[in-house]
């Protein structure tokens, strides 16, 4: 890796939500920061920046990433997906989200976003988890609302339709 | 004008939530993503790293030279420019928004620095000097209590700032007449459900108007809005709070964000900027709040069948280091209904208010339901061990009387209805309890620990305004004036088009209240819930509220919705009237259903409902002669049963009470101490159910949170008050593996006392879950006394260990039953070989231009005596960096052989002391080093985890000596320095790398 100021501002290219975008960014600025507050995508929260909670689950090439534990500068050249990513094009919510919303596997959808990125790069890997598994994930994610419930019921459900 | 009502279609139903669109897209703007004036700056919060210690001085000429800084304020601007705020007690525990003079507890604020961002705020934190002068801090609640300990407030002349005695019925006739008294002390722990979004404030101040305008988090009840007021010396109607419709999480907790607001105001007054102020999560787990810690000493006067005829419960609620309004509420909401479930006429209460050097006590979900039934239906369950009775005949013998309805319990609860008796029959039934006994049985005989443990818990909600004002003398309250009531306030309104529009005063946190509020409307105006714009923001300066405004005591399903409610019927009315002109028909056979007002049994006699709404603005001439113009209502409803104390010191804490009894088998593993939660039944009496999708939504999350209170979770003081839980990897909150699925189950007997007949549902677990815990916990290991949170290591303490010998890797580990008495300990020792001889291995450790070269991050070294330096040294631990000031001392001298080094560091993010020896040996090819050291470490880098720690300090023991090797050989002392390997590590160890 090129040797970076600490000071100065640094251009990055990356793909956002699966559109080329650029931006300036110092060293030290986080991920969650620089996505939340330059490229204004208020999905990314906030809760820890210790890497324990899981609310500022991104992926990175496909791959569920906290946010707040990468620098910026990182992720050029690459891809970085959001929870804004998940509707479709017409905004037609995702069948996780549906499923989220039936279940009640949400109260203050502060946890939300990032958990929907951790088990949409999870279903990419296994794709037919069972309960165990579902809560094995989870387990990279604190939530402080719902006590879980609905959100494996939702899960399980996505999992049972897809 | 005449009411009518359409059969309720939509309430009562499991409607998906109108908010979940915005949330699941991410969509949903939080306070800190909306946007801010122009010019916004913000700010960073240096705090003490001491839990008890005067403020001798502060410097902040060097942080108002960091780049960006525009002002640094401390306590003693605070001072100037606020009043302390107004508390409950005549006692004088002066506070404000900035420690003044001294601190009292570990995260107090200190000063605050505005800076162009909060990159840069942060930056300057590092160069604010305090100098503290630090004085024996008082941790534990009943050491507090006691009559010659250190004071942390002085001028209080006590810790122990208020304790009042009540009696109701004949607790001494009781207690002389029973066959047995039965005792049962508890020490609930600190904790709190910790919202994951944290506070965040933007205040702005309007010179114009001298007034203040904030956006915040603030989630009421708006009796602190006054408080805040007085404190800046404005008027009510200069603070303007308005708080977003989304927030991140709330139980109780965001209520405690009111210093801050006072805080951000005066630096915007000061600055003339508006500033922003956004928590972390460190800030936020040291120093926000906590639920009250409790110890309870409860007695009970028994007969030998089981009957409790009289109560006598003693607490000490640890309020930490200030009382701040609205505490002590945790210790009096539930003064009513101390009885619980149970028909016991004779009850003494004695209720001590203990401060101590720890976080301030708050506002947290159960607000002292957790505390009063843990030491009550621990009580129950160790009356049944001791009488050799079923636990469960025990509840029984004591239920009050499914006849007894209306209810007025001992201490001054009306309770409105219920059938406990019913619920535990049907929880019985459904739960099957009698196969889980079987199971029990059965487990037992394969030599397991499994156990059964009930709780039966009255859940109050729609708290009394004037409870607190029972810790006052009747002679008091009559000087104040009463205080009861519970003000509830909603608005209907039509547009031109026909959309119907809500707000209401409730400030959600999460629960889905616009959805509700939806559902009732909807049902009014013959409209679906999507019709129905609800907008859940709320403005003091434009919009009705009360002091009762707010989101906490589970007051929406009792009172919110009944102001809702009236207030659509009020506007269907006038529709209604309007209507009946043109479909020539009474008022009273109006009928609203599909989006169509139409006269009754003759449907084609019809309007669209968009149509005679219109009329109201269009052509307000056509109106019916008396009537007002316009179409909006504001309804507000206080219910009567909620009277101000009696001067027996009776009170009706809150409106309505709902029944909440659990079951729970589990299994304590033998080997690890771990808790097995196998089965969990969860009866739920709420009265009607608005929602059943958000009522068991309710149920699941307190649950969920009532485990984390049972097993995991609590805040960690060390003895000399240090806080050792900054992080969630030391905060440990149950995640998806550790919180089943629990059987919920329903029955309905209607509250009497609000017109839609709900109680509260959303605190019940709160309260019941962890007892029912610890009474199978309990029942699996036949040990009464149980501290929470039941963690593996203090279960492993607890069981015999005749058991087979444990795998290695656990028996390894020390469980770690007793707290550090000071901060962290860190302890370790190495062995490092040096290519040089003894005699120069020791001339470089001796040489402070040498030694300065090596230690990591040193800047300065200055020798100020023999054999004794100060030192300016950088250290980073994780994302945690700082500046100390380094002292060591060379001790116990013998050239080239060995040395003890002893000394200490201070610095913003906390102080160590502590020594180690160092040896030198002569062996082949140069000098074996040999070290050991102890070091205690205290305030922020003790509170982010010794998981970090040990790590970090064995990081930096491996740099020091390759620096040390590198300047003997004549090299940069800095290629040794592992700065960037650490770093990946970190983000390893983290799983991020
Ligand atoms: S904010 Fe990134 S893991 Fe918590
Ligand atoms: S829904 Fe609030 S933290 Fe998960």
């Amino acid at each position: 890796m090129p040797q970076l100021n600490q000071e100065t501002k640094h251009k990055i290219n990356f793909t956002l939500n699966g559109k080329a975008v650029s931006g300036y960014t110092e060293p030290r600025t986080l991920l969650s920061d620089f996505l939340r507050q330059e490229m204004a995508l208020m999905g990314v929260h906030v809760s820890c920046e210790h890497g324990v909670c899981g609310s500022c689950t991104v992926q990175i090439d496909g791959k569920a990433v906290r946010s707040c534990l990468t620098f910026a500068v990182q992720v050029e050249g690459r891809a970085v997906d959001t929870v804004e990513s998940l509707a479709d094009e017409n905004g037609e919510l995702s069948d996780l989200q549906i499923a989220f919303r039936k279940h009640h596997g949400l109260q203050c959808g502060y946890c939300t976003p990032g958990i929907l990125m951790s088990v949409e790069a999870f279903l990419e890997i296994n794709p037919k988890p069972n309960e165990d598994e579902i809560r094995e994930m989870l387990s990279g994610h604190i939530c402080r609302c719902t006590g879980y419930t609905g959100m494996v019921k939702a899960i399980q459900d996505v999992v049972e339709t897809r | 004008m005449t009411e009518t009502s359409s059969p309720l279609k939509y309430l009562g139903q499991p409607i998906e939530r109108i908010e979940d669109a915005t949330l699941l897209r991410g969509a949903a703007a939080y306070t800190d993503d909306i946007p801010v004036p122009v010019g916004t700056l913000h700010a960073a919060i240096l705090r003490s790293p001491h839990a008890h210690a005067e403020i001798t001085s502060i410097d902040v000429a060097a942080a108002e030279k960091q780049p960006g800084v525009h002002a640094v304020l401390t306590g003693q601007d605070i001072k100037e420019l606020t009043e302390p705020f107004l508390i409950v007690l005549r006692v004088p525990l002066d506070q404000w928004s900035l420690a003044v003079d001294r601190v009292r507890f570990v995260g107090e604020a200190v000063a605050v620095v505005i800076a162009d961002d909060r990159y840069l705020a942060e930056d300057a934190l590092d160069h604010i000097e305090v100098k503290y002068n630090p004085i024996e801090a008082i941790i534990g609640t009943m050491d507090a209590a006691q009559e010659d300990a250190v004071l942390v407030h002085p001028a209080a002349g006590t810790n122990v700032v208020s304790r009042r005695d009540f009696s109701y019925g004949e607790p001494e006739k009781a207690f002389a007449e029973a066959d047995r008294i039965i005792e049962n002390t508890i020490d609930y722990p600190r904790n709190s459900q910790t919202p994951l979004e944290g506070f965040v404030v933007v205040a702005n101040y309007l010179p114009g108007e001298e007034s203040y305008d904030i956006l915040s988090n603030f989630q009421g009840p708006f009796t602190v809005h006054p408080v805040m007021s007085k404190a800046l010396r404005c008027k009510g109607s200069q603070l303007r709070m308005r708080s977003p419709a989304y927030s991140g999480g709330g139980f109780g907790v965001k209520q405690a964000i009111f210093p801050y607001v006072v805080l951000m105001c005066v630096a915007s007054r000061k600055v003339g900027r508006p500033i922003k102020w956004v928590e972390d999560r460190l800030e936020h787990l040291t120093a926000a709040i906590a639920a009250p810690n409790r110890v309870i000493e409860a007695k009970a006067a028994v007969m030998n069948d089981g009957k409790i005829i009289g109560l006598h419960f003693e607490q000490w609620d640890d309020y930490g280091a200030y009382l701040r309004p609205p505490m002590p509420g945790p210790l009096y909401r539930q003064h009513g209904i101390m009885t619980g479930a149970y028909d016991v006429p004779n009850m003494t209460i004695i209720n001590n208010l203990v401060m101590t050097n720890k976080t301030p006590s708050g506002m947290v979900r159960g607000f002292g339901g957790p505390q009063i039934y843990y030491g009550l239906e621990r009580l129950i369950h160790t009356i049944a061990v001791e009488l050799g009775l079923d636990p469960l005949d025990v509840i029984k013998k004591n239920l009050i009387p499914a006849d007894a309805f209306p209810y007025r319990a001992a201490a001054g609860a009306l309770i409105g209805s219920g059938d406990y008796q019913q619920a535990l029959e049907i929880s019985e039934n459904e739960g099957k309890l009698a196969e889980l006994k079987k199971h029990r049985d059965d487990m037992r005989a394969e030599g397991k620990l499994y156990g059964i443990g009930y709780a039966a818990v009255v859940e109050p909600a729609q708290s009394n305004m004037g409870y607190l004002s029972t810790i006052n003398t009747v002679e008091e309250r009559k000087k104040a004036g009463p205080k009861g009531g519970n003000v509830a306030i909603a608005t209907v309104n039509i547009d031109p088009l026909g959309t119907v529009s809500v707000t209401a005063d409730s400030i959600p946190q999460g629960q889905g209240h616009a959805t509700v509020l939806a559902q009732i409307v909807a049902d009014e105006m013959g409209l679906t819930p999507e019709d129905i714009i609800v907008n859940m923001e709320r403005d003091t300066q434009r919009d009705p509220w009360s002091i009762a405004t707010g989101n906490y005591s589970s007051r929406f399903s009792s009172s919110t919705v009944v102001s809702a409610q009236m207030a659509a019927k009020r506007v269907r009315a006038k529709l209604a009237d309007i209507a009946a002109q043109t479909l020539n028909v009474p008022a009273e056979d109006v009928e609203f259903a599909g989006g169509q007002v139409f006269a009754k049994g003759n449907p084609e006699n019809t309007l669209r409902f968009s149509r005679v709404a219109g009329t109201t603005h269009w052509s307000p001439g056509e109106l019916p002669a008396d009537m007002a113009p316009g179409i909006t209502e504001t309804a507000t409803w206080s219910p009567p049963e909620l009277e101000p104390p009696n001067d027996k010191d009776q009170i009706n804490t809150s409106l309505t009470y709902g029944f909440v009894f659990d079951i729970c088998g589990l299994e304590v593993d033998k080997v690890t101490g771990e808790v097995r939660i196998d089965k969990y039944v969860t009866m739920h009496d709420s009265g009607n159910i608005l929602n059943p999708l958000l009522a068991d939504g309710q149920v699941y999350g307190a649950f969920g949170w009532g485990l984390g209170i049972a097993l995991s979770e609590e805040f960690v003081y060390s003895e000399d008050g240090s806080f050792l839980s900054g992080t969630f990897a030391d905060y440990l909150c149950p995640t998806a593996p550790e919180v089943p699925e629990p059987q919920i189950l329903h029955m309905v007997t209607p509250e009497p006392f609000t017109p839609l007949g709900a109680k509260g549902i959303g605190e019940g677990n709160v309260m019941s879950t962890p007892v029912c815990v610890a009474n199978a916990v309990s029942d699996a290991i036949g040990i009464r006394d149980l501290q929470l949170p039941l963690s593996p290591s203090k279960l492993m303490s607890l069981i015999d260990d005749d058991e087979p010998a444990a795998p290695k890797s656990i028996a390894d580990a020390k469980p770690a039953t007793s707290k550090p008495k000071s901060g962290r300990g860190l302890s370790g020792s190495g062995q490092a070989i040096v290519p040089v001889p003894p005699t120069e291995v020791w001339d470089t450790l001796l040489d402070p231009v040498k030694l300065a070269a090596v230690i990591p991050g040193c800047h300065e070294l200055d020798l100020v005596g023999e054999n004794s330096y100060t030192a300016d040294i950088s250290i980073g631990v994780g994302a945690v960096k700082g500046r100390f000031q380094a002292h060591v001392k060379l001790s116990d001298l013998h050239p080239p052989d060995s040395v003890i080094l002893g000394g200490g560091m201070t610095g913003p993010l906390g102080s160590s002391s502590g020594g180690g020896r160092v040896t030198l040996t002569a062996v082949d090819g140069g000098t074996r080093v040999d070290y050991d050291y102890e070091v205690e470490i205290t305030g922020k880098v003790a509170a982010i985890g010794g998981r970090m720690l040990d790590g970090a300090s064995r990081v930096l023991v491996d740099q020091f000596f390759k620096r040390l090797i590198a300047q003997i050989e004549g090299g940069d002392a800095n290629a040794g320095d592992a700065a960037g390997s650490w770093w990946s590590r970190l983000l390893k160890f983290l799983g991020a790398g």
